[in-house]
């Protein structure tokens, strides 16, 4: 068996999201938070590619490049943000900014 | 080969992403995303897509993920205290992932039963000048709303970071 | 397949060797040429002339005591020297120093391996190449090492922009990515090359400049200097674990000499074509080399100069023979031209070093993003405009 089953490349696609999604749900700290969606933008972009392969079109590779760079964009903003909160609250809790809860 | 390349990176791509969810210290977590990129980037590749292979590496890995140690290193973000969570989550949490994880594995196969075999050289329309092609003609479009966005966001952390003025 | 797997392993051990060689004694050429630029004669007593200094460096280094402060962060601390190195390695594997060549019956490129993304191949691992710094600044558990490490990889992700975007131009004009293929499009003679006949000659100067940042070096070496920051990133790291990052810079600017070498000057293609007889200008160097080392050998400034100087004198005749010669043509003169290419660069490299004072870390962060970076953009603009109209 030479060749690689496209569906183990979707499965992984579908590990590294859930991961993804466990990280975000259960972790405090906003720049763990914020990984986990990185990775589950780069499971996103695998399974891109893997379509892209299975039906021999480019179109593929361009949405993931498309993604790669909103999320490089996402990242740059969010990141700015979470210095700013930083500045004022001085924790990088997400249970801490909670000032506005009754 | 082809399988023996694709198991050894899938691995190595899980075992980081458990450690990104896993690890207290931000640093880890950072250190094992940019494994979980190196490894994706070579999937990429035996995909055939070279051109995202490389910007991959170069976007993701490079510079997004350096921007992610820049703001951990300045904050000096140490370990997560971990605080009590309460008893459902702790039980059902982890339960709960692999049950989704199995029903979108078992739909993944049911759908793709006999599959496309993926080898290295399958696909060769993944070239440089196959991706410039394709987006300054069919998606012309969506490449200047990116840039555009680009230039928002630019904007965006710029404003961010000042320094107040009083 | 045998065949391939064995001449592969051949070069890699024989670029391995090389380089490492190499970059030890690009030690002793920048302490020669640094120390002749301020008027005194630098390593001058270990061999003649210096020529063992290198070899007594890396005795001490490996003999001297290896340190582990107790509250630095282990694991990362031990990682970081070792990523540096190893990047800096990989991007050695797809530069191609000379033409194809037959080994025993057998076709090669003088090549570890051509991939058709070489140049991003070269670029996606120095933006690795920036971690190695980052981490050792920051596992060191030291204020001064952490500011140094942030600066550091600070100024090389800024000066990368530069850098790929006067990467981008000479692609526009050659239209490939593959390194191999970007020579054979500046065959001929040197109005043929890069920067020349595709008008890149301000791309090879922002390349060159983002360059000097990118590795590190005067006048961009802030985060290094041992009179700003004790000495950065690397306070806390000795003996090998010190000279990895050394030997990190050094095979930096080897690369990114390469680079230029074969984006903008046309890689192992002769100054002239061999028709009018280039083959015989390295002979004609090495003898006049040999002609002026018997000269002062025959009238020494130093007693001892009377031996070093007249064996070096009937090396380079020799080594003028060897490149007359025939059979070697193919082979070595590609080489030579090459390597004299990338070792002018070097030697510019050098020279600055030598010469200019470094610039302050927020004039040279303002460098790169005001003035570098629109400067690329406007070259791209102004040759993508040009390659559209020709073609």
């Amino acid at each position: 068996m030479a060749e690689v089953p496209i569906s183990w490349f979707l499965t992984l696609s579908a590990v590294l999201f859930a991961l993804g999604v466990a990280g975000f749900l259960f972790r405090r700290s906003i720049i763990t938070v914020f990984m986990s969606i990185e990775l589950m933008l780069n499971a996103v972009n695998l399974s891109f590619v893997t379509f892209s392969y299975q039906l021999k079109q480019v179109s593929g590779h361009l949405f993931t490049f498309f993604v790669m760079v909103v999320a490089a964009a996402e990242a740059a903003v969010g990141l700015a943000i979470i210095l700013t909160v930083f500045k004022n609250r001085s924790t990088l809790n997400i249970d801490d900014v909670d000032s506005m809860k009754n | 080969m082809d399988v023996v390349l694709f198991l050894i990176f899938a691995i190595i791509a899980v075992v980081a992403a458990i450690n990104v969810v896993v690890q207290t210290h931000p640093i880890s977590s950072a250190i094992s995303l940019i494994g979980v990129m190196g490894s994706l980037a070579v999937l990429y590749l035996l995909l055939g897509a070279e051109f995202i292979a490389a910007a991959q590496v170069i976007v993701y890995a490079g510079a997004v993920m350096v921007l992610f140690i820049f703001v951990i290193m300045l904050l000096n973000a140490g370990t997560e205290i971990k605080r009590g969570r309460s008893l459902m989550v702790q039980l059902l949490g982890v339960p709960l992932l692999i049950a989704f994880l199995g029903l979108v594995a078992y739909f993944v196969e049911r759908i793709y039963p006999q599959s496309v075999g993926v080898r290295f050289g399958g696909f060769t329309g993944g070239t440089a000048q196959a991706v410039g092609r394709a987006l300054f003609t069919t998606y012309l479009l969506p490449f200047e709303v990116t840039s555009l966005l680009i230039l928002i966001a630019i904007i965006g952390a710029i404003v961010l970071g000042r320094k107040e003025m009083d | 397949m045998d065949a391939f797997i064995v001449i592969t392993l051949i070069k890699l051990a024989v670029i391995a060797f090389v380089l490492l060689t190499a970059v030890a004694y690009l030690q002793w050429v920048e302490r020669k040429v640094i120390a002749h630029i301020q008027v005194r004669p630098g390593p001058y007593r270990v061999g003649p002339h210096g020529l063992l200094q290198p070899l007594a460096d890396v005795i001490k280094l490996i003999t001297k005591e290896d340190m582990m402060p107790s509250y630095v962060n282990r694991p990362i601390y031990l990682f970081a020297p070792f990523l540096a190195v190893c990047m800096a390695l990989l991007s050695i594997a797809v530069i191609p120093f000379g033409p194809t060549i037959v080994v025993a019956g057998y076709r090669t490129w003088m090549q570890l391996t051509d991939i058709n993304i070489g140049v991003l191949f070269i670029l996606a691992v120095s933006s690795m190449g920036v971690y190695g710094i980052a981490f050792a600044g920051w596992a060191s558990n030291n204020k001064y090492a952490l500011l140094g490490g942030l600066r550091s990889s600070a100024q090389m992700i800024s000066y990368e922009l530069p850098m790929a975007l006067a990467i981008a131009s000479p692609l526009l004009v050659s239209n490939t990515l593959s390194l191999r293929e970007l020579v054979a499009t500046q065959r001929g003679s040197i109005i043929h090359w890069n920067i020349i006949h595709g008008g890149q000659i301000v791309a090879f100067l922002i390349f060159i400049i983002a360059a000097f940042a990118e590795t590190n070096r005067v006048p961009f070496d802030l985060p290094e200097a041992e009179n700003e920051l004790v000495a950065g990133f690397h306070t806390e790291y000795s003996s090998m674990k010190f000279a990895s990052f050394f030997m990190a810079e050094y095979l930096n600017m080897v690369t990114v000499s390469a680079m230029a070498t074969l984006l903008f000057l046309g890689g192992w293609e002769p100054l002239w074509p061999v028709r009018f007889g280039s083959n015989y200008l390295p002979s004609v160097i090495f003898v006049i080399a040999a002609l002026t080392a018997l000269y002062h050998g025959a009238h020494p400034a130093h007693k001892l100069d009377k031996y070093t100087l007249t064996g070096f004198g009937v090396i380079f005749l020799i080594l003028a023979a060897i490149f007359a010669a025939p059979i070697v043509q193919s082979w070595l003169l590609p080489l030579f031209w090459f390597c004299a290419k990338t070792g002018g660069i070097l030697f510019a490299f050098m020279w600055i070093r030598g010469t200019l004072p470094r610039f302050r870390y927020d004039q040279l962060m303002g460098f790169a993003w005001k003035f570098l970076f629109p400067v690329a953009m406007l070259n791209l603009l102004v040759t993508s405009f040009v390659v559209a109209w020709v073609s």
